[in-house]
């Protein structure tokens, strides 16, 4: 699918300003507790990328392929993370279960202690709040809007496969050497922002991808010759990727014995441009009032 | 309390004396004099002071300071602060390494910066509480101490002040002294076991009080933190049980080292609470898990026992490489409380010992 022309772009803007006066989102009763939600707009474009997951190649352990992504249709992602103050508001409605750890974490900080269910419980309470279409993203968004912080993964080792402890250690070694010097979760901005806006990404709370965990096995020319998934681990975007299962709300605990975890669970999600039919909702919600 | 405990003590050294071969109970300073000394600077763990395995010479005197250190230190990822009490700043203090009949001779400095008495009871010495009852040492005071180490093994050393012995001990006041047979280890069959390095482990067992939201709480001062600590430590349930005073000490970039082929004698001491050490993937050769070395090494084990107050030796060489978790294999301690180590070992990998002979895939379907 190719983008559109300039024009749907402005109805959309239209659209989302009258949701943002309030003349959609009917149905959902806690609109007001939500206020206005800072979002980067990512523009389609293209990038490559190593998709998550445990690759073979021969049997062996190998990088996974380095593939072209094509973002043909650009989406909107929270600029910064989920904070404290705002999963509060969908605990408050009874939508979301309270986030574990520490109780009495300034507002200001971004939410962590989340599972991935209570990650997707906050997107139905959100969209249903303010009427629009949050989700979590996949792993391949999350890549591309982390830009430039969104770290390559590839071991690049000269590895005949004879020792399968070669790629254990040197990936210890690149995960320990991007743990964060500070795991104590700080102040929402305090990581400062990338190259497209964003805010905090690969600081020390990592952000839950919609992406399931995977184990393939690769043809010669890099295509996939077999692949499971496991979609009761996904994947979590930070400093390094992590895999995690659905019920882990807190990362250290979550990590293998002799590997790197990440520190904190958060959430930052995507918002869809309104569909044909949300669109069609969203007008007839504005004749019948 | 105390000078009931001191005066049967006294009962029973004497009792002790009456037994001994004529001799033996005649030893005096003057005897000392003669010896040669050796001042060592003792290292910060998971280090070990450069030492002879093999004692070259006759017995000696060898000098060690500490410094007592009262001072906040982070025990987790959390930012978890405990109002520590250290010898010279480490948790655990630095291990001392002896040979079998040498003399220690201990300064005992206790700076005025500090705010609480403090001593030192060695399980290797004889005497006078190991040593608690002649070193007790007021902010502003050092003391002496000089105790023939006769017993050759690895023994606990910790703070026993009148009163407050385990608040000190489950603060930080506990270390290792090794005092190895003057030939050096032997293995089951009196063979030499040379290793080629020291790991030291000292695990703590912290007892940091909450506050009315379950948060752990900081506080001022060591003294404020001493009734609500108490109380807690009253529960016997530690709220962190950590190798080297911290969660993830020894950990990512802090991650111990080793090759394949290597020789480690992996020294673990607990100064309060049982734990039960185990390489995982590893085994361990010859351990001595009471850790005294005039008995022979039990072989073979996979996982070993630490009783509370003592510390035991493991003596491993690495025939895998890569990286291996050591832990309390009291799982829940060693990933929920911190009793966690990583040892990155490197060097070839030994397809007989071990081979993935399919790589997880699809269940094939006929």
């Amino acid at each position: 699918m190719k983008l559109k022309t300039p024009s749907l772009l402005a109805l959309t803007a239209a659209l989302g300003l009258a949701a943002a006066v309030g003349l959609g989102g009917r149905g959902a009763d806690p609109t007001t507790s939500v206020g206005p939600i800072a979002t980067i707009a990512i523009a389609p474009g293209s990038f490559t990328f190593r998709p998550p997951g445990d690759y073979l190649r021969s049997n062996r352990p190998v990088d996974a392929p380095l593939r072209k992504m094509d973002v043909r249709a650009g989406f909107e992602i929270m600029k910064y993370q989920v904070s404290v103050a705002d999963y509060a508001r969908c605990v408050a409605d009874g939508a979301c279960l309270a986030a574990e750890g520490r109780a009495s974490m300034p507002e200001t900080m971004p939410v962590t202690g989340v599972n991935y269910r209570d990650a997707t419980a906050y997107t139905v309470w959100l969209s249903s709040a303010t009427g629009e279409s949050w989700r979590l993203p996949t792993d391949a968004e999350w890549a591309f809007a982390a830009a430039e912080r969104f770290p390559d993964e590839a071991l690049g080792l000269l590895d005949d496969g004879t020792n399968p402890a070669t790629r254990w250690l040197a990936r210890y070694r690149n995960e320990a050497g991007k743990a964060a010097p500070d795991p104590e979760p700080k102040p929402q901005g305090f990581f400062g922002v990338n190259s497209k806006g964003l805010a905090d990404v690969a600081g020390n709370v990592w952000d839950w991808t919609t992406t399931c965990y995977a184990h393939a096995s690769l043809n010669a020319d890099g295509s996939i010759a077999e692949s499971t998934e496991n979609c009761g681990v996904r994947v979590v975007g930070g400093r390094h990727r992590g895999y995690m299962s659905f019920f882990i709300r807190d990362g250290k605990s979550g990590g293998c014995a002799a590997g790197m975890a990440p520190h904190n669970l958060g959430i930052r999600l995507v918002r869809d441009k309104p569909s044909a039919i949300a669109r069609l909702r969203s007008l007839l919600n504005r004749t019948a009032s | 309390m105390f000078t009931r405990r001191e005066a049967l003590f006294g009962v029973a050294g004497a009792a002790v004396i009456a037994t001994l071969p004529v001799g033996l109970n005649m030893a005096h300073a003057a005897d000392v004099a003669g010896l040669s000394r050796e001042k060592v600077a003792l290292v910060a763990p998971p280090f070990v002071h450069a030492h002879q395995q093999v004692a070259t010479g006759g017995p000696k005197v060898v000098e060690f300071q500490l410094t007592i250190k009262e001072q906040p230190v982070v025990i987790d990822g959390d930012g978890t602060t405990l109002q520590a009490m250290t010898y010279d700043g480490s948790i655990p203090g630095p291990m001392m390494v002896v040979h079998e009949n040498d003399y220690v001779e201990l300064t005992l400095i206790n700076p005025d910066t500090n705010e609480m008495p403090h001593n030192i009871d060695f399980h290797a010495a004889t005497g006078a509480l190991g040593g608690g009852a002649l070193t007790n040492v007021n902010p502003g005071e050092q003391a002496v101490l000089r105790f023939k180490a006769t017993r050759a093994g690895t023994f606990v050393y910790h703070c026993a002040p009148s009163g407050m012995i385990p608040w000190h001990v489950v603060s930080g006041m506990s270390g290792t002294i090794m005092v190895l047979p003057r030939d050096g280890l032997k293995d089951h069959e009196g063979k030499p076991l040379i290793y080629d390095k020291v790991l030291y482990i000292g695990e703590s067992d912290f007892y940091v009080p909450r506050d009315e939201n379950g948060n752990f709480k900081k506080f001022e001062t060591l003294g404020d933190s001493y009734d609500e600590t108490l109380k807690v430590m009253r529960g016997l349930i530690p709220t962190h049980v950590v190798f080297n005073g911290k969660v993830g000490a020894l950990t990512g970039d802090n991650a111990l080292k080793a090759k394949v082929g290597e020789k480690v004698l992996i020294v673990h001491s607990q100064a309060n609470r049982d734990t039960r050490p185990h390489l995982i993937g590893g085994h361990g050769d010859f351990v001595w898990e009471q850790g005294k070395f005039a008995n022979a090494p039990d072989r073979d084990l996979e996982t070993w026992f630490i009783r509370g107050g003592s510390a035991g030796a493991a003596f491993y060489m690495f025939r895998q490489p890569g990286v291996y978790a050591y832990v309390n294999h009291n799982l829940i301690e060693a990933a929920e409380l911190g009793a966690t180590a990583h040892i990155v070992v490197e060097g070839n990998w030994d397809d007989d010992l071990m081979t993935q002979v399919a790589a997880p895939g699809p269940i094939p379907t006929n």
